[in-house]
């Protein structure tokens, strides 16, 4: 068995079966992840969401992706075609991507690079384009506009989040996700850098277009922003995209920040479950913040949020990158990997 | 409170922390919602939903084409036509509602002197073309057939206060 694995073709069909064991369970929690949405905005504004579909509404997911795949695909007036399609296909293709080196568990990961943080990094940059392109071939103010602020918020948030990665980066030595987790076993990157956590994870809900920065998409001023003029199945991959990425981010956060797959109590009978439960825990409760920010908060201006990127964040990681490795160095604590 | 100490507020996300807190207390409280196909509202004896002609307990209709209704309908959504029956008393031959124009005021209901139009207590008549919801006198008839045992209540109900 092991020397039919070493063969070109046993490490091709094995890494197949190891992607698909990531994109179905990411494809169906972005499925639930809607339901999950729709239920605790639903909580939060004191109605029940989904209930009908199924047991608690459980089904709604599917009755939602039929719906879709039976709608018809509209292609605007003086739209180009060719990147009309192939924009959402490159928004959810990137969320897609990026999971290969995400560790679920210890070593558990598609691809265990040494240079993992900088290729989630460089994904997630790259997603601007599927925005970028949708907006422009779709032949609509609107969406241009909705791309545009899309872009130059997603560069600006972009610029302090590489600051919070360097400042975990030298905490650690190591740009290898797995070390990056196992350097957390005494204590979470959070504690000790709270305040770069919560950057990091506000520059994320800007990153994703989520509330309170989803003026991309701000229905009240340009109807839907950068997808206005999609419709059916790329509506439907724009949609898949965007979550996909919350659960991306909400990951990166978890890997980063809140010790991954470790257990959050760490002795006998915590650390026998298997790290894949509290990284998905993790995840959970990493969502859950981002639906409930979502419930709470109404949209930022678009002055604001980049006053905000540039003038608050962008400072603060800067000045906390600085004393992190100032500190570091003085008390001898800098790992040399 | 100075400049600095907002700023320093400010740099704790206490006002967004503050309004956190009071949607997560949200988050638990009981639910407003009503599971509406399998539960519903209580509705007054007053309410105005879908219209029926009544008739007396003997079966003969009430209505005797007076067109106060027409008259009075702010839409114009009723037309009526009135001929001699062939036992001499006066009885409408077409009473047409047209419900998309309707705008559901009652006055119709008001004005009648025989209590023959009535808006009754449903609404749930929604139908997949336009064309069904232009009624007859044949379909408010039936209505009133059906739901007279509530619409009897109803004005009952309703007496004492007119």
């Amino acid at each position: 068995m092991s020397v039919l694995l070493q063969t070109n073709l046993g490490i091709a069909v094995l890494t197949l079966l190891e992607s698909l064991a990531i994109i179905v369970p990411l494809l169906l929690g972005v499925a639930y992840l809607t339901w999950f949405e729709r239920k605790v905005m639903g909580a939060i504004q004191l109605r029940k969401g989904p209930n009908v579909v199924g047991p608690f509404g459980l089904w709604q997911p599917f009755a939602d992706a039929i719906k879709m795949l039976f709608k018809e695909t509209i292609f605007p007036a003086g739209a180009d075609k060719v990147l009309f399609t192939i924009a959402p296909m490159i928004t959810f293709g990137l969320a897609v991507v990026a999971w290969a080196v995400i560790p679920v568990n210890d070593h558990w990961a598609v691809a265990n690079i040494n240079v993992g943080i900088l290729y989630l990094f460089a994904i997630s940059s790259l997603g601007v384009y599927g925005i970028i392109i949708a907006g422009w071939a779709s032949n609509s103010k609107y969406a241009f506009l909705g791309a545009l602020r899309s872009t130059a918020q997603m560069v600006s948030y972009e610029v302090s989040m590489g600051f919070v990665i360097v400042t975990v980066l030298i905490c650690v030595g190591s740009l290898n996700l797995n070390d990056i987790v196992l350097a957390q076993r005494h204590i979470w990157f959070a504690i000790p850098l709270l305040p770069l956590f919560v950057i990091f994870f506000i520059s994320g809900l800007a990153e994703t277009n989520r509330a309170p920065f989803d003026l991309a998409e701000g229905e009240t001023e340009i109807v839907a922003g950068f997808f206005v003029e999609y419709s059916a199945m790329t509506f439907a991959l724009f949609f898949l995209g965007e979550y996909a990425n919350m659960i991306l981010i909400s990951a990166m956060t978890t890997t980063l920040f809140l010790g991954g797959w470790l257990s959050p109590i760490p002795f006998a009978p915590f650390t026998l479950i298997p790290g894949v439960f509290w990284f998905l825990l993790k995840i959970l409760v990493c969502l859950f913040v981002f639906v409930w920010v979502r419930a709470t908060l109404p949209r930022f201006r678009y002055d604001q949020i980049m006053s905000l990127g540039w003038k608050v964040f962008l400072p603060i990681s800067l000045v906390w990158l600085v004393l992190t490795a100032g500190f570091l160095e003085i008390f001898g604590m800098l790992p040399h990997a | 409170m100075t400049r600095l100490g907002r700023m320093a507020w400010g740099l704790v996300l206490w006002e967004i922390l503050c309004g956190l807190a009071l949607t997560l207390r949200y988050f638990f409280k009981p639910k407003a919602t009503i599971n509406y196909p399998y539960e519903k509202n209580p509705t007054s004896p007053r309410f105005k939903g879908e219209h029926a002609l009544r008739r007396y307990p003997n079966g003969e209709e009430r209505c005797i084409a007076c067109k106060l209704c027409e008259a009075v309908c702010p839409a114009q959504a009723i037309t009526i036509e009135a001929a001699p029956r062939d036992d001499g008393s006066r009885r409408t031959t077409r009473y047409d509602i047209d419900m998309t124009k309707c705008i559901y005021c009652g006055l119709c209901e008001e004005a009648c002197p025989v209590d023959a139009i009535v808006e009754g207590p449903n609404f749930e008549f929604a139908t997949e073309t336009r064309e069904e919801l232009l009624y007859n006198k044949a379909k408010l008839l039936d209505n009133g057939d059906r739901w007279e045992p509530e619409l009897a209540k109803r004005l009952e109900l309703d007496a004492p206060y007119r």
